[in-house]
């Protein structure tokens, strides 16, 4: 019997009209609920008394054109800073997140190290450290003082190597304990068993929260610009100094959101995947 | 949960209609304009002592505006601008009194105990609610700054400023200036407060610090005691500006205004702005 014989019953026929006719219904009033939303919206904020004097003042075409290219360039510095940041921060999390859980009483220090540091640097505002390492550091006046930026990279590593560190724990600590004792029991070392077996499994299963640090983090770097650089916040800053109109802000704001959608994209993408293969998929 | 959450978008949108309503601007209210016509000859002048002009100044003043904190002297910008304006009205320097008066209590509403105050005091709209101001007698330069030890201390023109590291508190002026004078090779920094600008020079990230000349001179004189005025830059965009304050509706203001004005197109003004900021104080002409 080939496919092609197939007739399907008299139930399976009407159970598919049925499924059809949900699906076109369900769509339908999800279509009609968003039109209903949207009207309401755009009724809500055009109708408003105060629209046209937003509208000049947030949505003026003409001056976001002109502040584009500043705000192009302010951007490029973001995603510089981003990637190397973003590297660096999953590292050195990693590093600590290992460290933070390696056992036998003559770690101790090592643990207690890993422990402050993720205490200190979750604790501490952003802020604070980024002024610390760009203006506080330099005025050691030290021979080979990197640039502002590095510092400011590095402010940005230190902080959210805390919040990485801590979700890899996370991750690292879900592994079940009896796969390390039978990794161990197969005869593989410590370094060995992480590497082959805790590891892979932990950073999988941590992957989205991961993932969503990065997408914080994205929106952090521009932080820097308080020691001088000019990122794309702060060329909007310049632009609407300049202009009293607040358009390039919205203009930064659209390049932040298009630049988030990719990363935000892969995170879905890996949730998604992630859940299929927990449900044996 | 179908249910609840169109409900939620339902609510939201309603919050939204609300939201928006609620936040409707309302129109400002047109300032009144203000007009005067009297004679300006000494004897006809309503000051507080006949024949007497009574100016107003801070304790202690401050150089470059007064030297040695010495008002009579007639030396030092403001000093010199007070006599000048005396002058224009028929006063000799004999019938000029000076009195000291603090900053905040002569630019708060209530009577005054002067004929007119001169104390760096920058003309804007929300001070004009409460006393009167004469035309500015000086727009407010930008002026580079820089440590002693910096490789742009010393120099002479805009040109040789190119090659600068330079900085600015953003939305001012001073960034203004950089970008569409000097305009370096080097793109500038910017900072949230000049505090933060200050801490960057000190640490030599910048080269030099773009700030007004006010407060080039208290930073330089006060607060970074080994730093130094590179120059002035020429004027840019909307500056600040100082006038001499009156009480508010002073018959006085008038005729006081009146002087600054003629001083200004007599270029009395720019002459003195050149001997006591430029020369005695060293804030040279960048060009």
């Amino acid at each position: 019997m080939t496919l092609l014989d197939h007739v399907p019953s008299e139930a399976q026929l009407r159970r598919s009209a049925y499924r059809r006719r949900q699906t076109v219904y369900s769509v339908l009033v999800a279509a009609c609920s968003t039109a209903a939303l949207g009207t309401l919206l755009v009724i809500a904020v055009t109708g408003a008394p105060g629209w046209d004097r937003v509208r000049l003042s947030f949505l003026d075409p003409g001056i976001a054109r002109d502040a584009l290219p500043a705000v192009l360039s302010g951007l490029w510095l973001n995603v510089r800073l981003l990637v190397c940041c973003a590297v660096g921060a999953l590292l050195l999390g990693l590093v600590i997140a290992v460290l933070r859980t390696l056992r036998g009483p003559v770690f101790f220090p090592v643990r207690a190290l890993a422990a402050g540091y993720t205490y200190t640097f979750r604790g501490l505002p952003l802020i604070i450290v980024l002024y610390l390492l760009t203006l506080g550091v330099p005025g050691l006046r030290l021979q080979g003082m990197p640039p502002v930026l590095v510092l400011g990279g590095v402010a940005l590593v230190l902080t959210y190597g805390g919040y990485l560190a801590e979700v890899f724990r996370a991750g690292i600590e879900s592994v079940h304990s009896s796969q390390l004792a039978a990794a161990r029991s197969l005869g593989l070392t410590y370094r060995q068993t992480m590497r082959h077996v805790v590891l892979p499994q932990a950073v999988r299963r941590v992957a989205p929260p991961l993932l969503n640090d990065v997408v914080a983090l994205q929106k952090d770097v521009g932080l820097v610009s308080l020691a001088g650089p000019i990122d794309a916040v702060r060329a909007a800053q310049i632009a609407t100094a300049q202009t009293f109109n607040y358009t390039p802000y919205v203009v930064a704001g659209v390049l932040f959101v298009l630049l988030a959608i990719p990363l935000i994209a892969v995170t879905d993408w890996v949730t998604l995947r992630a859940a299929r293969r927990q449900s044996g998929g | 949960m179908a249910s609840s959450s169109r409900l939620l978008a339902l609510t939201f949108a309603g919050a939204v209609v609300v939201a928006t309503a609620g936040c409707a601007p309302q129109d400002e209210k047109p300032t009144p304009t203000v007009t005067a016509a009297t004679s300006c000859a000494k004897d006809s002048l309503p000051t507080r002592t006949p024949g007497t002009l009574t100016v107003a100044t801070d304790q202690p003043a401050y150089e470059p505006w007064f030297a040695k904190d010495k008002p009579d002297s007639g030396e030092g910008f403001e000093s010199a601008v007070a006599y000048a304006v005396a002058e224009k009205l028929g006063y000799a320097r004999a019938d000029v009194t000076w009195t000291r008066v603090k900053f905040d209590t002569a630019i708060a509403p209530g009577p005054k105990a002067f004929d007119f105050d001169i104390n760096q005091f920058s003309i804007t709209e929300e001070r004009k609610q409460a006393v009167d101001f004469s035309a500015p007698y000086y727009l407010v330069r930008q002026t580079v700054i820089a440590l002693k030890s910096s490789k742009i201390a010393g120099r002479k023109s805009l040109a040789e400023l190119r090659d600068a590291r330079l900085g600015a508190q953003v939305g001012t002026t001073s960034y203004q200036a950089i970008t569409d004078v000097i305009k370096p090779s080097a793109k500038p920094q910017v900072y949230n407060s000049n505090d933060d600008a200050k801490k960057a020079l000190q640490n030599g990230q910048l080269d030099g610090l773009l700030v007004d000349l006010p407060t080039a001179f208290y930073i330089t004189g006060a607060e970074i005691t080994d730093a130094v005025i590179v120059g002035q830059v020429p004027q840019v965009g909307t500056p600040e500006a100082f006038g001499l304050l009156l009480d508010k509706n002073s018959p006085l203001t008038a005729c006081v205004s009146g002087a600054v004005g003629q001083l200004a197109t007599a270029g009395t003004l720019k002459e003195l702005e050149q001997k006591w900021l430029a020369q005695v104080a060293g804030a040279a002409e960048l060009r």
